[in-house]
């Protein structure tokens, strides 16, 4: 098995994560320090069954995923792991809507790589969620 | 003073009480997390399960997966917190707890630290409620895999409380 995070083509980065895989993520776009991923609503992901609202933790693995892609397409990117990950909930995804994330990774050190990333549901205008992370950052020509 | 309620139907209450609370949030049943009570001191578990892996080389849990974890256990610890008080004090009965629709907190924000490797192994998560007012509460997690003293994640997170219709 190849190393799913040595490889940031954008179907092997996705089918390699077995929990990304699990939630139905889609990899619709990446590439040069950016990445959207998109996931469709399921009863399965609901965290208030009275709402029928979609859980954050699920918010939050699209994501965080979704961060990571980012990363790994910065020029010379090699490997990446979520060091921190802050997520503000801003209102409900509407239940029965996809969900797209949308991740930029702005700023490149040595080390450390660093995110930020909205969701939003049909309504485009107006996010569900947004986040700021810092993930590890290592490159191929460490190696 | 009347005599001390016995212990089996103590017992019954609170475990009824914890597992429609649980049951309730279809997300955790998809993760595979359950909770064991010792009194009123909740631990969430969660199973290993091939589908949690986020990177298969290492091979090591998603982190969202682990995020996932720590938000269930705060949001568990938090309606639980509320459900026991209205539960030993007498205003929630089991008759009437099966008819009260269920109110969960809401996240407002949540920050997740990864300290960690998430092994390919079972996980444990303890919250604790740090402050809780009439709208707003505050709630710190924990967990762990094979040793309490080595956490392999933290958070904290915000929650605006669900309004009571008595009290």
């Amino acid at each position: 098995m190849s190393d799913p995070t040595s490889d940031p083509t954008p179907r092997s980065f996705i089918n390699a994560l077995p929990f990304a895989h699990a939630l139905g993520m889609v990899l619709e776009h990446v590439g040069e320090g950016r990445a959207r991923i998109s996931m469709d609503w399921d009863p399965r992901f609901v965290g208030d069954p009275t709402t029928g609202v979609i859980h954050g933790g699920a918010v939050s693995a699209l994501m965080d995923t979704c961060g990571g892609a980012a990363v790994m397409s910065c020029p010379g990117a090699l490997t990446t792991a979520t060091i921190d990950l802050r997520i503000d909930y801003m209102r409900a995804a509407t239940p029965g809507q996809r969900i797209t994330a949308q991740a930029h990774c702005y700023h490149v050190t040595r080390n450390v790589a660093f995110v930020r990333a909205t969701a939003h549901d049909a309504d485009a205008e107006h996010p569900v969620a947004a986040a700021t992370g810092a993930f590890t950052f290592t490159r191929k020509e460490d190696r | 003073m009347p005599p001390p309620e016995p212990v089996q139907e103590v017992k019954h209450r609170r475990d009824t009480a914890l597992r429609r609370l649980v049951d309730a949030i279809p997300y955790a049943g998809f993760l595979g997390i359950g909770f064991q009570r010792h009194g009123d001191e909740l631990t969430g578990v969660l199973p290993y399960d091939d589908m949690l892996i986020g990177n298969p080389v290492l091979p090591a849990l998603h982190g969202g997966v682990i995020a996932s974890f720590l938000e269930v256990t705060a949001i568990v610890e938090l309606s639980w917190a509320m459900l026991w008080e209205e539960l030993e004090s007498g205003r929630l009965t089991l008759d009437t707890l099966t008819e009260t629709p269920l109110r969960l907190p809401r996240t407002i924000d949540f920050t997740v630290d990864y300290l960690r490797t998430g092994l390919p192994r079972d996980g444990y998560a303890r919250a604790r409620v740090n402050r809780s007012g009439r709208r707003y509460a505050s709630v710190h997690v924990e967990a762990w895999q094979d040793n309490r003293a080595r956490l392999f994640a933290q958070a904290t997170g915000h929650f605006l409380m669900p309004q009571r219709d008595h009290g």
